[in-house]
């Protein structure tokens, strides 16, 4: 059971959770701006561009501590 | 409308369709395997086949909006995470090694799996069967109503079947060329197409309309292109990164 929902987790979620819910959030969001009868298009590649530059900024800010931490090798 | 023009109409109607649902047949092929991509497009005309048997003209009853919303979320999540790790290796922030060895694995894991039966990669296969699902109940869509609008369901199930059998040949075509792009390049650009439709079909099933309806298309993948390059340009320059000392896109294999 434990390696099925891991399987799923993998499969829908993957590396990074933010983006599976910057997804839900923005078509949530176009639906709520679509049946106020306003345009709606713009919402989801304004998602797209915070959603991607985001995960790439934390991914990013994470490798560069990872390396600020790690001790330096002489030989 | 005379019976030229209604073939020409769902030619065309079901030509637009049909590129959409190659698009991402090529796209998991190349980077997947052709094996388990094939299986799903297979599955997905024979459960295209069935329901169309089963339901006939009362398949416009079926929610196509409430399809395009989950298809369209599932591969913008789908294109956003292929697009992260692309950009991110391209940009020198994730090793190439920890890809080889995940690849390693991978083949080790699909060897292990063929032995025993279960070579299938459901995650091409997902991808294909979805895609091929969709764009195939447009095209019933489009038959059934301008066929039964026109009277004349068989011409336009001709228009729709000259329409599939001519982007199919085009596919086959091109799979040769494409498959000599460098992987990572090809990743990319895999990406930037699940998420460009899974933006288009997921605004569209949210209820939102795109300014010139499927013709939106033509402007969605450039912009998801080239703001996807600017990130990685931006990425590498940043501590970490590649730095500008070798390319970002590889040009030969």
């Amino acid at each position: 059971m434990r390696r099925f929902a891991h399987f799923w987790y993998d499969f829908v979620i993957g590396d990074d959770w933010r983006i599976a819910v910057g997804v839900v959030t923005g078509l949530a969001l176009t639906a709520f701006v679509a049946r106020q009868g306003w345009p709606a298009w713009w919402l989801l590649p304004l998602l797209v561009v915070c959603v991607l530059a985001g995960s790439i900024a934390v991914e990013v800010r994470a490798g560069t501590q990872d390396l600020q931490s790690e001790p330096e090798h002489h030989h | 409308m005379s019976g030229v023009v209604l073939v020409l109409a769902v030619f065309l109607a079901c030509c637009v369709e049909a590129v959409e649902a190659l698009t991402v047949v090529l796209a998991v092929g190349l980077t997947r395997g052709w094996r388990s991509a094939l299986l799903g497009a297979g599955a997905a005309a024979l459960s295209l086949a069935a329901i169309a048997a089963a339901l006939g003209p009362s398949l416009l009853l079926i929610p196509l909006d409430a399809l395009r919303l989950v298809v369209g979320g599932l591969l913008l999540t789908f294109g956003l995470q292929w697009l992260r790790k692309a950009i991110l290796r391209a940009s020198g922030h994730k090793s190439r090694h920890d890809e080889e060895a995940v690849f390693a694995a991978e083949v080790a894991h699909a060897r292990q799996a063929s032995a025993s039966g279960q070579a299938v990669d459901w995650y091409s296969f997902t991808l294909a069967f979805k895609a091929v699902l969709l764009e195939g109940l447009e095209v019933v869509f489009i038959v059934v109503s301008f066929g039964s609008n026109q009277g004349s369901l068989l011409l336009a199930a001709a228009g729709a079947l000259a329409a599939v059998l001519v982007v199919a040949g085009a596919g086959v075509l091109v799979r040769h060329p494409l498959s000599r792009v460098p992987e990572n390049t090809l990743k990319f650009a895999v990406g930037v197409m699940l998420t460009a439709f899974g933006t288009f079909w997921g605004t569209e099933g949210a209820g939102g309309s795109w300014p010139g309806h499927d013709a939106a298309l033509l402007a969605v993948v450039p912009a998801v292109a080239a703001f996807s390059v600017a990130l990685a340009f931006v990425a590498a320059r940043l501590p970490g990164g590649r730095s500008g000392r070798q390319p970002m896109v590889e040009l030969t294999p």
